[in-house]
């Protein structure tokens, strides 16, 4: 099973080297990955019907717990075959599709990457390795979005479909992490016990919420949907494939998966069904304004998915066996219509909807597709998507009080998706063709056989349902561990739901013949662009730039002065609020009154010289002053019987004022920047710091310490070390690294004053 | 025996040869390697420099922490040595480039290494130094204004972290740190060790560059070339990372006020450095700014405290030096071939260069974090370690933070190697790219290789990072082995 998942990768990994020798077979081989892969799969599908769940693990984190263990049941199963078996037939289209592309390889290589991260998702049963695939589905998307990489467009669509996939799955890796916290494993199999432990516990909410951002990002529900259109300007093999048939489900797989553990509860039922039923209306009505195929397809899709978490919210039996149908239903006609929107633009060049008819004199078996295709979104009896309407009604039209604002929600939406769904596959074969389309040709059996082969899965499961009970049953199974068992079939006598259907169909063919696509509609839609949230991300974007801007233009404002100054106020505050808040201070008077005249003399003189060095105005006086305080520390030195010290002090501090000297002569004439007001500001923060600081020799000189170490130092300089000086046995012995280390210091300093000396490279010369 | 290591880098300065260099590296890493396992095999190793005991002389203790980063340390020397050699134009190589580096390697090596609190503070003089020179040399305009800065305000860190051990000093009249470990516990005026710990955050926070302490990164790192910043964006912040965990595991433990502040000072930091990447176009500070986003993903693991969020921190560390390095090894690429760093004039670079920029991303996409790379895991183990302690907020701004790094890099990939190239004007930064000779530039690109390898390693073998961090973690939240090591008389002679 490993095996299966990561092949993908694996091929996508060697194909930069493969493809450097064998550029050509490339498009030939690759497709049998896929293929492989789906005939593997569904070897499996008895034992999963008859036998349920099956388990592969593999060991590779064991010491946190995340392990390649994968789960195949139904959902993971239907999910497997679709991204397999529609992966097959993409593969195959798009060896012809972009047979003069220069990068076809890299194409493929991308394509098996994101279907090996869509089957480890759907078959992961870690939490973890679920998170992993489903962030390489978004890098994927990210990379075959912006496949035809130097268009601008494509750029902005592919960042756009990042950002916000992206950020959905940071938020959903942080609800992962959590319901592992709060169930204590990372296993799905083993969190399904805990189903009660998680929805009781008071953090449940979050999680929901978390969950939802990942979902509703990546399959596009309202208000984040606004990528999927965007991401439409990959080439068409892709727009099939990803953003209709599999990854855009992958949010809704992951609602699915949850609804047994998460599931339920009023918060995550009536969020799904307001934000599923608002976004599947707001996407049809859009669908209507558009003349593009792509994006009619695209709000079309967006519905879709909408309709799908609305019946993951509805959450009842019905609702849930709907969803489960409809997610088959959409996948199989979404993908016919996407790939024979592709054949029309490979053929005519064109995709606009108003400008096509007629096709079907040319290209007969694409139209025979598309019409199928549009039946089966239309909901026509014999076709499969009239069983997955069907019980979709059933489920609405049963749903409490709220049944008839439901049920009337869903049927309008239906209404919209058979128009949308007629002008994409059945508008541009019919009427009479165009002067301009004549020359179009027969594509390739490569291009049309895909899209007849999942034509005609629509027509076979939707007139014998009975071949899905097993997969089906077992689908259910998964998300409703105690589902009665179920029979698909296509009359279920004179009700109430037939009528729906029939009020859809006879209002959708009117509303077919009576309004027309055309670019005058967008026009009127226009107005509203403002409040669109694509509009409102972009605006929140570009405040948020703003705000980088202005924050990082504060703090890094190019002062060193500054620098300094918010330095030590952070110092000062964090340091003076330690204090104040757990130390007593007290200050030992009788110990300040032991000093002696001349110690005070000392002080004065210090005191004096800070002052006028904070008041003079030359450099000179400055250093001058400096020069004294340096001074008045050997005194201190020599007072407190350190002569050596002092000596050494003494001489430093003479080399240094005389250096500065030289130096200064070099130097332009002082100005003084600062205003009155900033100086004041800078003299306060150096008082509050160096009092801050004294008070805290102060009080270190007070407390008890130690004498441990300098006792032994004492002790044993002369007896252990042999010198007679403590102060030097320190430093040469006992502390001897610290010095030699000191001395390399000074050699790497001088190598550096050397090198800055002598090598002044030429402003332009070469880095 | 620690001394060996460091010994070995006191000769590489005297013959200033690209050759030597490289092969002294590789012996410095190959030693370093040699270390790890005796290590991590046999346990903790102590040498008592000069033979007096702790805590009178200064001991040096290799523990797994220790040890894990001076292997990394010398990974990063030896892939940004190898890299130099080709990248460097002559005449900064003659004024001691080479020297410096390894003085550098030298410093933080014996810094990671060292039981012993003012000798770490030597160290980092060390480092400082040799690291000031490293931007100097050359000495542009551009070069000497960040150096300045950089200087000035490390040697402020400098001054507080003095300031910082004389105060302990005076409180516990030791400096060994296994010894001030045992001391600080018995004193009794906690205030005064908790204002002593405020100085260190302080001190360790600018070397570590965290918010609002950071200024010195932005100003000083895209000047220099791009060797020199690889190896500072490797290392040079994470010194003062290493230099935290270290005192607040081991000396200054306990303490919430000082939790909260590092958390809040994380969140900070993460937010400071995510939207400073996001307003910059040079690749140099867009990478720096990244530094002080991420720097503030393992402060986010220290200020939760608990084992497990010090595991991300390991790990983290563990995964930032070996991917930052190589980052900006990663612009000195772009800047060879196209002779700039500005990602608005850059583009094109896939379409001409595909291999490399397959070999490129990953670098970038690993320091996004892409699960499996390597980015990916430590933030598992802050998620989770922000749960246990219930830090909501800094989970969000780790999400936040993650979230921004992800946007930065697709938009450098977008720019830099997505978009329509331009021709740009020639400048003189040397010879082009395309003007090398075939094993110029395979010593330009095998370092990168090497690095990205080591990566995906850290990425798809989590398992052993793992397990590795674990076990630092767990060492550093139960210091006692540490200490009683250390402390014993029965010194281990090598």
């Amino acid at each position: 099973m490993i095996f299966a998942v990561i092949s993908g990768l694996i091929s996508a990994a060697i194909l930069p080297i493969f493809s450097r020798f064998k550029k050509d077979l490339v498009p030939k081989l690759y497709p049998f990955i896929p293929l492989g892969i789906f005939i593997y799969l569904a070897s499996f599908l008895q034992h999963v019907v008859s036998e349920g769940a099956q388990f592969w693990s593999y060991s590779w984190i064991p010491s946190f717990g995340i392990n390649l263990d994968f789960r195949l049941d139904g959902l993971s199963l239907l999910f497997g075959l679709m991204i397999t078996g529609i992966g097959a037939l993409v593969f195959f289209y798009t060896s012809y599709y972009l047979k003069e592309d220069k990068y076809l390889d890299r194409f493929y290589g991308y394509l098996s990457m994101f279907m090996a991260a869509m089957l480890g998702l759907v078959l992961s049963d870690n939490l973890i390795s679920l998170f992993i695939f489903w962030e390489l589905t978004s890098i994927s998307s990210f990379f075959l979005i912006g496949y035809k990489n130097e268009d601008d467009s494509s750029q902005k669509s592919a960042l756009t479909a990042l950002g916000v996939t992206g950020f959905g799955g940071l938020v959903l890796l942080a609800g992962l992490i959590w319901i592992g916290h709060v169930g204590g494993t990372f296993s799905y199999t083993e969190l399904l016990n805990s189903s009660e432990i998680l929805q009781n516990h008071q953090s449940y909410i979050w999680i929901v919420i978390l969950v939802f951002v990942g979902a509703f990002t990546k399959s596009a529900q309202f208000p984040f949907h606004f990528w999927l259109p965007g991401a439409m300007k990959a080439p068409t093999p892709v727009s099939t494939y990803l953003h209709s048939a599999t990854m855009v489900k992958a949010g809704i797989y992951l609602l699915a998966r949850f609804t047994p553990l998460l599931g339920g509860t009023d918060i995550w039922n009536w969020t799904l069904i307001i934000v599923g039923g608002f976004t599947m209306l707001y996407a049809a009505i859009h669908s209507l304004f558009r003349t593009d195929l792509k994006s009619i397809l695209a709000y079309s899709t967006i519905s879709a998915l909408g309709i799908l978490v609305f019946l993951l919210g509805i959450g009842t039996e019905d609702a849930l066996l709907g969803a489960g149908i409809f997610i088959l239903t959409h996948a199989l006609y979404k993908a016919t219509l996407f790939l024979i929107t592709g054949i029309i633009d490979h053929e005519t060049g064109t995709r606009e909807v108003t400008s096509l008819a007629g096709l079907q004199k040319i290209m007969k078996p694409v139209a025979l597709a598309g019409y199928l295709a549009a039946l089966s979104s239309a909901g026509v009896p014999f076709l499969l998507g009239f069983i997955s309407k069907e019980v979709m009604y059933e489920a609405s039209f049963h749903f409490g009080s709220w049944a008839i604002l439901l049920t009337a929600a869903l049927v309008i939406t239906k209404i919209i998706l058979f128009v949308a769904g007629f002008w994409v596959g059945i508008k541009p074969f019919t009427g009479s063709l165009p002067e301009e389309h004549k020359s179009a040709k027969m594509p390739s059996p490569l291009l049309w056989v895909p899209p007849v082969l999942l034509a005609s899965l629509s027509l076979i499961f939707g007139a014998l349902p009975w071949l899905l009970d097993g997969l089906m049953q077992s689908v259910f199974t998964s998300m409703l561990p105690e589902a009665p068992e179920i029979h698909l079939a296509v009359w279920h006598g004179f009700n109430w739901i037939l009528g729906l259907s029939l009020i859809t169909l006879a209002v959708g063919l009117v509303l077919y013949y009576t309004l027309k696509p055309s670019k005058k509609l967008i026009e009127n839609v226009k107005t509203f662009d403002r409040i669109a949230p694509i509009q409102l991300m972009e605006n929140i974007a570009m405040s948020f730039q703003g705000f980088a801007e202005k924050w990082t233009g504060f703090f890094q404002n190019g002062f060193l002065r500054n620098y300094v100054i918010t330095i030590l106020l952070f110092l000062t505050v964090l340091a003076g609020y330690r204090l104040y808040d757990g130390v007593d201070i007290h200050l030992d008077w009788n110990q300040i009154s032991q000093i002696t005249p001349s110690e005070f003399l000392v002080v004065i003189l210090m005191v004096t010289s800070i002052i006028f060095a904070l008041v003079t105005k030359t450099r000179t006086g400055v250093i001058v002053a400096l020069g004294i305080i340096g001074l008045a520390n050997c005194l201190f030195f020599l007072y407190y019987s350190a002569p050596d010290l002092a000596m050494t002090q003494f001489s430093i501090d003479i080399l240094l004022v005389l250096l500065f000297m030289l130096v200064l002569f070099q130097l332009p004439k002082n100005r003084s920047f600062s205003t009155r007001k900033i100086r004041y500001r800078d003299g306060l923060l150096s008082l509050m710091f160096g009092s801050l600081i004294a008070i805290l020799a102060l009080e270190v000189f007070e407390a008890p310490s130690y004498s441990e170490v300098s006792d032994y130092y004492a002790e044993n300089a002369y007896i252990l070390a042999k010198g007679k000086n403590v102060v030097n046995v320190i430093l040469v012995d006992f502390r001897g690294i610290d010095t030699m280390v000191e001395t390399v210091v000074l050699v790497i300093a001088a190598i550096g004053v050397f090198s800055l000396l002598n090598l002044n490279l030429n402003p332009k010369s070469k880095d | 025996m620690a001394s060996a290591v460091l010994l070995l880098f006191f000769w590489s300065y005297i013959k200033a040869q690209k050759f030597l260099s490289v092969i002294l590296s590789l012996v410095g890493l190959g030693i370093s390697i040699w270390l790890f396992s005796a290590v991590y095999d046999g346990g903790m190793l102590v040498t008592q420099s000069g033979n007096w005991s702790a805590p009178f002389g200064i001991s040096f203790v290799a523990d797994t922490f220790a040890v894990t980063m001076v292997l990394l340390a010398a990974i990063a020397g030896f892939a940004v040595s190898v890299f130099a050699t080709v990248s460097m134009n002559k005449a900064r190589l003659q004024f001691g480039f080479f020297p410096m580096l390894h003085f550098l390697i030298m410093g933080l090596q014996g810094a990671f290494l060292t039981g012993d609190i003012f000798n770490l503070y030597v160290w980092f003089e060390v480092i400082i130094i040799s690291s000031f020179v490293l931007i100097t040399i050359g000495g542009k305009k551009a070069q000497l204004e960040g150096a300045i800065k950089y200087v000035a305000l490390n040697l402020l860190a400098s001054i507080f972290f003095l300031i910082g051990i004389a105060f302990l000093y005076g409180l516990t009249g030791s400096l060994n740190m296994a010894d001030l470990a045992l001391k600080v516990q018995e004193i009794e005026n906690k205030g005064l060790i908790n204002v002593t710990a405020s100085l260190f955050l302080v001190a360790f926070g600018i070397k570590s560059a965290v918010f609002p302490l950071y200024f010195w990164l932005p100003a000083s790192y895209h000047t220099p070339p791009p060797a020199v910043a690889a190896i500072f964006g490797g290392l040079l912040t994470k010194v003062g990372v290493y230099a935290m965990v270290r005192t607040f595991t081991l000396i200054f433990v306990g303490d919430d006020f000082l939790s909260l502040v590092l958390s809040v000072m994380a969140a900070l930091t993460i937010l400071s450095g995510a939207l400073g990447a996001m307003v910059h176009q040079h690749l140099g500070k867009i990478f720096g700014y990244l530094i002080i986003c991420h720097i503030g993903f393992m402060m986010a693991g220290i200020g939760m405290m608990t084992e497990l969020a010090i595991v991300g921190t390991v790990f983290y560390l563990v995964h930032d030096i070996i991917v930052k390095t190589n980052l900006f090894m990663v612009s000195g690429i772009i800047l060879k071939i196209n002779g700039t760093q500005n990602i608005k004039e850059l583009g094109g670079m896939y379409k001409n260069y595909p291999l490399l920029s397959l070999l490129l991303a990953i670098p970038l996409f690993s320091l996004v974090g892409i699960p499996p790379l390597s980015g990916f895991w430590a933030k598992l183990f802050f998620i989770q370690g922000g749960l246990e302690s219930g830090e909501y907020i800094l989970i969000t701004f780790i999400v936040l933070g993650s979230f921004l790094t992800l946007w930065v890099i697709a938009k450098v990939w977008v720019e830099v190697f997505w978009k329509k190239g331009v021709n740009l004007p020639k400048k003189a930064i040397g010879r082009y790219f395309h003007e090398l000779r075939q094993r110029e530039k395979w010593v330009l690109l095998l370092p990168i290789v090497f690095l990205s390898i080591i990566s995906l390693y850290i990425g798809l073998g989590a398992e052993n990072i793992i397990s590795l961090s674990q076990r630092i973690a767990s060492e550093l939240m139960n210091p006692a082995a540490y200490i009683e090591n250390v402390m014993s008389q029965n010194q281990i002679e090598l």
